[in-house]
Order: structure tokens, then sequence, then C-alpha cells
């Protein structure tokens, strides 16, 4: 190690600059604390920024104009065939989209005086960080953050190495169209990357090992979402295992289950991500991670080890940006000494596909399972004005709420704009409402919003 | 590292203070203990040391600025080597739980994910706002009931658990007085009704908008609180006093010998402390919210002492217990520093009934607001020589009129009169106050 013996001293150490380690340090700084985000990329915004969240959602913009560009035959406009110039589109998405951003969060970090270290970080002990890497360095600090994330994991006994088998980050790069792509898992990561590359021209083929797309989520919400890829997709098989993947020339072959091979110019392994928290030098402080590689944390964040905290898709499930973002603010509040608390009700989830699904708190599959008194309102799309005059009579908006105090405890919708949606749900079961609160709140009509009010009057009804 | 160190939990009652001098300067380094900041709470000027050696890396507040108790109010770059759990802020209010307590007591719970929203019986029924006041105030959420729509637990819900606090006002603001500050709208702390816009006097004449001071605002909310909460009733009486006036008399020379000067005040607050022990539901608090009445088996009585700053009530303790010689060296000594502004906060905590003597500026009755969250308050106007009629015949006797004001809700009528009663009692045999203690 050339520079071997620069320590350096600070109040906090982030490791890891994802939208848990960025919100954070951001937090923490403004609380007065001295920080520094060390980063293996060097950069802040992690996989949401860099290969997750925002690329995806760029891309599925474009398909989802794409959509509507085909939905407009129905009411007599017709564009022609659309022309997608690959180069133009990742230039757009890399400057407009995620260099803009970057920008920005760099332009933060700068404001707030956080230092960005890129390089590896290790613990050496609960005291002490060791930097690998191009700025080389040990840091010793009061609290440490780690907010290192996920990475995806690969296809259990079927991992090949080869260009053409790729996972998200790689897809996303879009380094050409392939004519037929093969998508291993149902989840949203795999639906959406499935119909994005579907809206550029690819044949997809998807595979999921249970029976049903987007487990966990209740079967009414996904329905409508299942019909639509039924249609964009080649083909979908349910209950279905890859069990090998072989390159052959220039193509993948693919045998399925016991039974058939099929032959694919790519690969999509989306089968889920697994937390980074190894090599880690945990060993080192007395964090130890679970038998999955998460990081336990009290409501504080805080880990075994009295003077590190962690945040973000490393601490668990649902491994989403904004419950890092929240926790990583939580994390810093308590370093801070203030009676900060992760004690958040709901983490609502979207799936950006066309149509959007999305939910949060209690679902319904959820509440017979566990023989919950619930009362439980389903309002179909078909019966919205704005849906019609959207010529998106498809969608579904659910309500759960408590039996005796009406209180809503879960919101499940599905149709397009059902991400924004989502946010009056969340803060419902957040704040505690009751149906009768959305049902007496006046909704702008006419919009989509008005299915949650809708949704509403009928659990004010009499059974 | 830099240890934010907040305004500690100040106790029943207190959730703000005013800060009126910084005695530290940024850089400077201090001693654990050593005073840091000056804050006027409630009713008493109080200097708040500091819980740590170290240095003073930021000073967070200003002189004049109304703080909330949790507000950082000093951040210290700690000496090296001093353990980094040592809790802060338990310095002030030992009683009170520590700073610490607030955060552990939300640590029980695993890391909450989107399952913790349906665990159990459902989610606690609050905002995040809410539930954030509660881990300030040291309450577990989870134990409150919510007296809202749906079982909803209200900021109030929360302040009520965390014992009886009335509610604080919105937001710290610039201190009203300083008059090169721009005047902050402050309103008083809501108590449930709400009071109707004001007219517009102006149309009628000129008029001054004058801020209220710090200890005018809390007496308001006090006193609005008690007197919108509890149902109050007063029962009047007179104690013939003639011959206690006389002993008094007779003894103020021996006594000023021994350094006290005697007054009426001390045989009050005796003989209300030993008719207390006879009407112990006088002694007590209404818990609502448990549908129990709380029997103090302590007998602390306030005394009201006016000051030019406004009305402060210093508690002195055991009063049942202590020689009267006693109580009265005591009573001029605390009177002296609540008028001196140099009151500690245990000078003025933990009253269980309340004396106010307004004798010494006249008039000839009056009916106090219960000093909440005790139940009772005992006023004496000032006591004159006047004709009586005794065994047929008219004799000047000196007699003291009284007042007692409790909480109907606690005792009724009758009661009252039994306890106002067992004052006079004693305070008309005052050999009865020298057998019974
Ligand atoms: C395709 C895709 C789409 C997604 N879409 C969404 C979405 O729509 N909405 C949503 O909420 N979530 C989405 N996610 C998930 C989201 O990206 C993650 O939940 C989020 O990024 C987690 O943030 P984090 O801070 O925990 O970690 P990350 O964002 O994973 O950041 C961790 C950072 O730590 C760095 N690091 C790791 N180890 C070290 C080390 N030893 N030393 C230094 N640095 C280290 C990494 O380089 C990385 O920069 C998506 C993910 C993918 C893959």
């Amino acid at each position: 190690m050339v520079m071997g013996d620069l320590v350096r001293e600070v109040d906090v150490a982030v490791v890891g600059g994802g939208p848990g380690g960025y919100s954070a340090a951001f937090r923490c700084a403004e609380l007065g604390l001295e920080t520094v985000v060390v980063d293996a990329s060097r950069r802040l915004g992690g996989a949401c920024l860099w290969e997750g969240c925002i690329p995806s959602k760029a891309l599925l913009h474009v398909s989802a104009v794409l959509g509507e560009v085909e939905r407009a035959k129905e009411f007599g406009v017709d564009f022609g065939e659309p022309r997608i110039a690959l180069d133009a589109l990742r230039k757009w998405k890399a400057e407009r989209v995620v260099g803009k951003l970057a920008r920005g969060l760099a332009g933060v970090a700068k404001a707030k005086g956080v230092e960005i270290v890129g390089g590896r970080g290790v613990f050496e002990d609960s005291r002490a960080l060791r930097v690998e890497g191009d700025e080389p360095q040990k840091i010793r600090f009061k609290h440490a953050v780690v907010a290192t994330g996920s990475a995806p994991s690969p296809l259990p006994g079927a991992a090949l190495a080869s260009d053409r088998v790729m996972d998200s980050t790689g897809a996303l790069e879009l380094s050409d169209l392939p004519e037929r792509l093969l998508v291993v898992g149902g989840g949203y990561i795999g639906l959406e990357l499935g119909q994005v590359y579907t809206a550029l021209g690819s044949k997809v083929t998807l595979v999921e090992m249970t029976d049903g797309l987007l487990p966990g989520v209740d079967r009414d919400l996904v329905q409508p979402l299942a019909r639509h890829c039924e249609k964009l997709f080649v083909k979908i098989r349910l209950g279905t295992k890859v069990t090998s993947l072989h390159e052959q020339g220039s193509q993948i072959e693919a045998r399925f289950g016991e039974g058939d091979t099929v032959a694919f110019d790519r690969v999509l392994v989306a089968v889920g991500r697994r937390p980074v928290s190894a090599e880690l030098g945990l060993e080192t402080t007395r964090v130890r991670p679970d038998a999955h590689g998460f990081v336990a944390v009290d409501e504080r964040c805080r880990t075994a080890d009295p003077r590190i905290w962690a945040v973000g898709d490393v601490t668990g499930e649902p491994m989403l940006a904004h419950r890092a973002m929240r926790q990583g603010k939580v994390a810093a509040e308590a370093i801070a000494g203030r009676p900060a608390a992760f004690d958040t009700v709901v983490v609502p989830a979207v799936v950006f596909t066309d149509p959007e699904v999305a939910w949060c708190g209690l679902t319904e599959s959820q509440a017979l399972r566990e023989g919950r008194p619930v009362r439980i309102a389903k309002f179909q799309w078909a019966a919205s004005g704005r849906a019609a005059t959207l010529g998106r009579s498809d969608g579904l908006t659910k309500l759960i709420a408590d039996a005796d105090t009406g209180r809503v405890l879960g919101v499940g919708i599905v149709g397009p704009g059902a991400g924004e949606l989502i946010a009056e749900g969340a803060l419902a079961v957040e704040a505690a409402l009751t149906a009768e609160d959305l049902a007496a709140t006046i909704h702008t009509h006419p919009t989509l919003s008005e299915t949650l009010m809708e949704a509403a009057e009928t659990l004010l009804r009499p059974t | 590292m830099p240890r934010p160190f907040v305004l500690p939990d100040l106790g029943e009652g207190l959730t703000e203070a005013e800060i009126v001098k910084v005695l530290v300067q940024e850089g400077d380094r201090v001693q654990e203990d050593a005073p840091l900041l000056e804050v006027e709470t409630d009713k008493a000027t109080v200097e708040i040391p500091s819980p740590v050696t170290g240095r003073v890396a930021k000073i967070h507040v200003q002189p004049g600025q109304t703080v909330k108790v949790g507000a950082v109010l000093v951040t210290f770059d700690e000496e090296a080597g001093r353990g980094g759990a040592a809790s802060l802020g338990t310095t002030l209010a030992r009683s009170a739980p520590p700073a610490d307590h607030t955060t552990s007591a939300t640590q029980r719970a695993p890391a909450a994910t989107a399952a913790a929203a349906t665990r159990g019986s459902g989610p606690v029924a609050a905002t995040p706002a809410t539930r954030r006041l509660a881990r300030e105030l040291g309450v577990d959420i989870h134990t409150v009931r919510g007296t809202g729509h749906g079982g909803r637990v209200s900021d109030d819900d929360v302040r009520a658990a965390a014992g009886g606090r009335p509610p604080a006002s919105a937001q710290p603001a610039a201190q009203p007085v300083a008059p090169e500050r721009p005047a902050t709208r402050k309103p008083l702390a809501p108590v449930g009704a709400e009071a109707p816009a004001l007219p517009r006097f102006e149309q009628w004449g000129a008029v001054e908008r004058q801020p209220l001071s710090h200890l005018r605002r809390t007496i308001a909310e006090r006193m609005t609180l008690s007197a919108t909460l509890v149902p109050h009733v007063t029962h009047f009486d007179r104690a013939d006093i003639t011959e206690l006036d006389a002993i008094i008399r007779r003894n103020v020379e021996p006594a000023r010998q021994r350094g006290v000067t005697l007054t009426l005040t001390s045989f009050l607050l005796k003989a209300a402390a030993l008719a207390l022990r006879e009407h112990p539901q006088f002694n007590a608090s209404l818990d609502p919210a448990a549908g129990e009445l709380i029997l103090k088996r302590y007998c602390h009585l306030g005394v009201a002492v006016a000051t030019d700053r406004g009305l402060i009530v210093p508690v002195i303790r055991d009063v049942d217990k202590k020689p009267l010689i006693e109580l009265q060296g005591e009573l001029a000594a605390l009177a002296q520093r609540v008028r001196d502004g140099k009151a500690t906060l245990e000078d003025l905590r933990g009253g269980t009934f309340t004396v106010t003597n307004i004798g010494a500026l006249g008039g000839t009755g009056a009916v106090p607001i219960i000093n909440y969250p005790e139940v009772a308050i005992l006023g004496a106007a000032r006591a004159r020589e006047e004709p009586v009629v005794l065994d047929g015949r008219i004799v000047p006797r000196v007699l003291l009129p009284l007042s007692l004001t409790f909480d109907h809700r606690v005792a009724d009528g009758a009661d009252g009169a039994r306890f106002a009663a067992a004052i006079v009692r004693r305070l008309e045999r005052p050999e009865q106050l020298l057998l019974e203690w």
C-alpha cells in the first residue's frame, strides 16, 4: 500500500453510496457530524441510480410510450411503425437521465460537505475501516453505517459465465437487441425488463419457478398484468425451472425442468438479489450477518455492534430504495442522539410494468391466511370515468380495512398510474386513516384517484 | 466525537424552557458538572450543568429562545477515553428518565418491515409525527389508548400519557420581550375548547399588542387547562383564630431569636396537612384514563408566592411531619429563593395540595384555581377583628375567611365541608396542632 499510513478521523464513515448510504451521510452532515462515504465505484447513487430504479424506469417510460402509440390505433391515430435508434436511447438514458441525477447527487454531497472516497471498505475493527483501491487509506470512525446494498443472485444450479447470459445490470446496458430473449424469473425485475425488451422488439419468453407471476402479491392484482404479458410475450412458462444453460455457438440453449431445450440469443437472469456483506471484514466487529448474509438491526438501525449501523438492502426485505432512504435518515438521527426510529408501518411497493401494480400494508391473502377480521372493497376501473377516457378499464383498486374500526390496513392497485396512486394508500395506512376519511375527502374528477374514494365508500355501506 | 446535549426531561408539567444565559462559548473546555446554561423553566431559573468533560463544539441556542425538551442545546467534542455510553441529560432531573431511555424504549421491536404492519393486532393507530412525539416524551405508544375516531392516538393522548403535561405550544420562537426582534405569533397551547376569533378592537380605538412573558404564558396555559378540565366547586368557611393569633403574637420574639419570623401561613400549612390525613382524597390526583384516584402517601404542600414576574408555587416536603418552627424557616428561605429567581426544579415539583394566602393584599375572599393535577386548593383572605356573638354577648374575635376549592369529580360538597371544618377546627384550637404532630 503506497499511502497505507494515511489515517483520518471522522465522526461517521458510511460504507456504500447507494440511496441508503447517501441519505444517511447527508443527514449526518446536516446534523453537524463529519461524514465520509466510501464507495467502490467512487460515486453516489448505488444500484438504484446506476443499475436499478432509475435506468429501468427510463426504459420503461420508453416502452410505455410505445404501448400508448400502439393503443392510439384504437382511437384512430396511427403513427406508423416506430423506429428505435438504440444509440440515441442509450445516450439519453446515460446522460440526460442517470448522468444528470448523478451530477445532482454529487452537487448535494459537495454542498453538505460530505466527502466521497473511492475504494472498497473493509472493517479492521469496530473503530476503523481500511479502504482498498486507488485511494488506499485508513479511516477511524466514531460510527459506521453499512450500506453495501445487494447484488443480483446467480441462477442456482445453472450458472453460466457468458456474455449472452446477463443479469439486470447487463440488461440495462442495452448492448444489443436480442431476437429471442429468455427471462428467468417472474418477479418485478424480470417482468419490467421483459416488457422493455418486448417494446424494443425482442421476442421474450419468461419462465417462473412458482405457479404465478409476482409471487406474494394478491392474484386479482396480478391478473390484469399477467393477461397483458401473455399478449406481449411469446410464452410464459409457470412452475418451470431452468435446469441448465449451454452456450452453443452464438446462442444459449436452456433446458426447462427435465423436459425440452430451447435456444435463445440472450438470457436475462432475474431470480432475486442477495445482500452484500461478505468480505467486508465484519468478522472483526460484533456484526454477524445471518445465513442469507443479511445484517440484523434494531429499530434505530443499529447492529449488534454499538458503533456500527446498517441500512438498505443489506438489512433485509423489502429491498427497495425508498426503504433504504428512510432507514438512512433514521440511522443518522439516531447517531446524532435523536430519538429516531424506523417505526414505519408500510413500505409501499410498485411494479412499473404496463399495467402497473402497486400495494402497501396488509394484503388480502395475508389477511385470509391470518384470519384477520377485515372488510375488503374492490373497485373495478370499468366503472371509472377517467379509466374510460384513457381507454384503460382493466384496472382494480382494492382496500383492506379493519372490520371493527374501518381503519385502512392495506391498499392494492393495478392499472396505469398505480405507482403514483399508491402514495395516497401509503399515507392512509401510515397515518391510520379510516375508510370514512378517504370517502369523505374530495378527489378530483375525473381522475383515477377517485377509485380510492369509491372503494372506501363501498366499505361504508352496511354489509 | 460530537455529542449532542439535549434539554433533559424536566419532570412533570415541564415541556419547554427559555434560555436565559449561555455561560460558555464555542471552543471552551468544560468540566463535568460545570454550569453551561441558565434556563427559565415554568417557574424557576435553573442552571444546567455540563454532563461531560469536553470541548463545546457548537452552541445551538441563544438567550431568549424557548426550547422544547429533547432539543439540542450544545454539541460537545467529548474528551477521548470517556465511555460512549454515558447518557447525557440525566444530570438535571435525576428522577426523570435519562435521555437515552427515550430511544431505548423503542429498541425492543425488531427491525420493522412491511410485515410489521400486519403483526399482532395491527399497527399503532397514530401518524408518524405522533409516534415521534411519543418517542420524544418517552412514552411507549403501544400502551396509549387512542381517543380519536377508529381508536386513533392523537398528540394530546400521547401528552396525557406522558403525565398530564399540558400540550406544549406549537414551536419555539424568539423571546417576546426583546424589542429588536420581530413579534412572532406564538399561540397558547390549545386545551380542547377553541376560543372564538377576537373582534378587531382597533375599530373602537388604538390598541397595543404585548407578547406574553414565558412565565405568563405558562400560567395562562396551566390555568386554562385546569379551569377547562376540572369542574371546580368552592366551599367557604371562617376560622376564629383569636387564640392562634395571640399565640403567634406571643411567640414572635422568641422565634425571631431563633432566626425565624413566625407567620400565619406556616400554621395554615400545618393545619391543612393534618386535615389531609383525615381526608386523603384531597391529597390525590385523578387518573381519568385509568378511572382511578391516585392517593399520595406523602404530603408536600405548595405555597403560592407572588413575584414581580408572576405567580410561582414552590413546594415544601413532608409538611405533616415537620415541626412548625422548621416549616416556618423553610418557607421563608423558599419564598426568598423564588423571589430571587433561584429556585431549583426540586423546589417546584411534587406538590400534592396548595395553600394560597392572599391576606396581605386585603380583600374578603377569593376563589383560586386548582393547581392541576392536584385536586384542591385552600385560599385564605385577610384575618380581621370582627364583632361575634358568643354566649349571648357581642365580643371582638379575629376571624379568618377561608375558601376550599376542589375537583368535583373527586369529592362532593359535603366532603369539602367536612375537610374545611377539619382545617378550621385545628386553627381554632391550636393545642390540637400541638397534640397531633
Ligand atoms: C433492475 C432494478 C430495478 C429496481 N427498481 C427499483 C424500483 O423501481 N424502486 C425501488 O425502490 N427499488 C428498486 N430497485 C432496488 C433498489 O435499487 C435497491 O433497493 C437500492 O438501491 C438499495 O439501496 P442501498 O443503499 O441499500 O444499496 P445499493 O444501492 O445497492 O448501493 C450499495 C453501494 O455500496 C457499494 N459497495 C458495496 N460494497 C462495498 C464496499 N465493501 N466498499 C465500498 N462500497 C461498497 C456498491 O458499489 C454500491 O454503490 C431496483 C433494483 C434493480 C436491480
